[in-house]
């Protein structure tokens, strides 16, 4: 009964990917990879999906760590704040950043008043689109670690005359490890994949915005074969993404 | 000289109160005996900073302890699964407390490769943990907590993670250990054979109080309470004594060796109790009439347990048993020589 409707689903996941293997303009893959307009999109991709995980460790473990640790009122709220971008349509929070960030929004306007700052349709507003978006994977696989984290080490390295900082960078940090890395790599991932926020807030300018999944799309309204090679750059990136966590940290 | 460690120590969790005072002079290692969840390990956390306390003192030397963090405090703590660091060496765990300390990274190294050597484990000093069979990981904890030089050791339930074979071999070590230590230990057990070749004072807990303290000498020829009784293997009764004759109430009359007057409690060995199926010829003292409830193997004896006025547990050998050809439910004369029957003041 159940052999049926499993297969049907495998089939559903499986097949675009093949379709895209079959479609693939293989022989003239080679020249198409090493266009400047496609290695500038995925250097500007990988920079930026890099700094925004960079980002998201600075602000997700801390986060993460209060969140585990730290009893205060309004923790659950706080919690489900954080993961607000995970549900809420990538284009909306875009659009949010724009208001919060942009040239006269919340924020965006004492910053560029202040320090000259502007964010909107940089590469840095790429970054913070994407971190926006990837922050809750960091968070959620980070609260998991340090919740699961046996605090005895916590006890024993105080009666050892550990600081708390001591003990959070040389005994909780190398505990919870194996969970910030499951999260970096998820975040990265996400960051890399991200489209709707990055598109809204930062633009699509080539060599300064326009990431990976924005040429994809942008490719397929005049040059698709372009956009199925960009899309193979990615799936590849995924794979690659996938086989890493697996070995590594989910084993 | 003083005394080293003088403390109250009140922990409120619950319904649960502990209610300790404590004292130990220096050099001495002090037992805490107790069964599960009679506070003991509450009382070395309230020690170490890690549990606050509700009320009371910790003073040590003269010196106010209870409002400092843990990490303020001079202990060393062998806690009851080592919790070494799980990612660190065994020289880096060892390490740990000195760098915390402030030394520099090589001078705490070359001083944890030292600790590692005096606990006999010079060349394990790289592995991880996890690779470390129970003793020598308990080494590892021990080394650890005495290389930040400690004013007071704890030590919780240190052998009860190892199986009966090591921890015989690891029990000398532990004690010729803390035999070198100067500072005081406190050490936290469920088992009265730990207890006793481990410590030169017992401390009793049940229910978050102390039940009786002193040598384990005197305390397990002593016992206050049932479940000290039991630990020691005794029989234990609470009577009042006019001279020689301790009456246990219900017209149960014992002879003791101790003349004492008034409130007492009288003890004798499971192996001083000798059964007959019928009344014993002549009149021996200390005789009455019991019922058979139970009988198990109990080393190289039978021990079996008598109902009746006068519950007890008597030992005697497979061959009288077969002898006596007893069953539970059986009655049996019980009979012990006054000379084996102790009493003392309650």
């Amino acid at each position: 009964m159940l052999v049926l409707p499993a297969l049907l689903g495998l089939a559903f996941l499986v097949l675009p990917l093949a379709g895209l293997l079959l479609r693939a303009p293989w022989s003239t893959l080679g020249t198409r990879l090493a266009r400047p307009e496609i290695l500038e999109a995925l250097r500007l991709s990988l920079v930026s999906a890099t700094l925004a995980t960079l980002f998201c460790l600075l602000v997700g473990v801390p986060l993460a760590w209060v969140l585990a640790r730290v009893d205060f009122p309004g923790r659950r709220l706080v919690r489900a704040l954080v993961t607000v971008p995970l549900v809420l349509p990538p284009v909306v929070g875009g659009v949010a950043l724009l208001l919060a960030l942009g040239r006269n929004g919340l924020a965006g306007r004492w910053l560029d008043r202040w320090f000259g700052v502007t964010l909107p349709f940089t590469t840095a507003g790429v970054v913070v689109a994407e971190a926006f978006v990837a922050l809750p994977f960091l968070v959620i696989s980070v609260e998991g670690a340090v919740r699961a984290a046996d605090l005895r080490y916590e006890d024993a390295a105080a009666t050892l005359g550990a600081t708390r900082w001591t003990t959070f960078r040389r005994v909780t940090l190398p505990l919870i490890a194996p969970g910030v890395g499951a999260g970096a790599v998820l975040c990265w991932a996400r960051a890399l994949g991200e489209f709707g926020a990055t598109i809204t807030f930062a633009g699509n300018f080539p060599g300064r915005t326009q990431t990976m999944p924005l040429a994809v799309y942008l490719a397929l309204e005049n040059d698709p074969q372009a956009a199925i090679v960009l899309s193979l750059v990615l799936l590849a990136v995924s794979v690659i993404v996938l086989a890493g966590l697996r070995g590594r940290w989910v084993s | 000289m003083g005394l080293v460690i003088d403390a109250r120590l009140v922990v409120r969790q619950g319904a649960f109160t502990l209610d300790l005072a404590l004292t130990a002079a220096p050099g001495e290692v002090v037992a805490l005996l107790g069964p599960n969840g009679a506070g003991k390990t509450t009382a070395l956390r309230a020690l170490a900073g890690l549990t606050p306390l509700s009320e009371g003192h910790i003073d040590v030397d003269g010196e106010p302890w209870h409002d400092r963090p843990a990490e303020r405090r001079p202990v060393g703590v062998v806690f009851q699964d080592y919790l070494l660091f799980p990612h660190l060496s065994a020289l880096e765990n060892v390490a740990f407390g000195p760098r915390c300390q402030g030394m520099r990274r090589r001078e705490a190294r070359r001083l944890a490769a030292e600790w590692l050597d005096r606990v006999g484990l010079a060349d394990q000093a790289a592995r991880k943990p996890r690779t470390l069979s129970g003793g020598q990981a308990q080494r590892v904890a021990l080394a650890r907590a005495l290389a930040v030089r400690p004013r007071l050791l704890l030590l919780d339930e240190p052998l009860s993670a190892l199986d009966a074979h090591t921890r015989l071999g690891v029990r000398a070590r532990l004690r010729r250990h803390l035999a070198d230590f100067e500072g005081t230990a406190v050490l936290v057990t469920h088992d009265p054979l730990d207890a006793m070749a481990l410590a030169d004072r017992l401390v009793v807990i049940e229910n978050g109080s102390v039940v009786q303290e002193g040598a384990p000498a005197h305390v397990a020829r002593h016992p206050r309470t049932d479940y000290v009784a039991r630990l020691v293997g005794l029989n234990l009764y609470r009577g009042t004594a006019h001279g020689h004759t301790v009456s246990l109430g219900e017209g149960v009359g014992f002879d003791a060796a101790e003349a004492l007057d008034g409130e007492v409690f009288l003890a004798f060995p499971p192996s001083a109790v000798a059964l007959f199926r019928t009344r014993p010829d002549g009149s021996p003292r200390n005789l009455w009439q019991a019922t058979v409830g139970g009988i198990e193997p109990h080393a190289d004896q039978i021990r079996i347990y008598l109902e009746g006025p006068v519950r007890a547990a008597a030992d005697v050998t497979p061959a009288a048993l077969a002898e006596l050809r007893l069953a539970e439910g059986d009655p049996v004369w019980a009979a012990v020589k006054a000379a084996e029957t102790h009493a003392y003041p309650a």
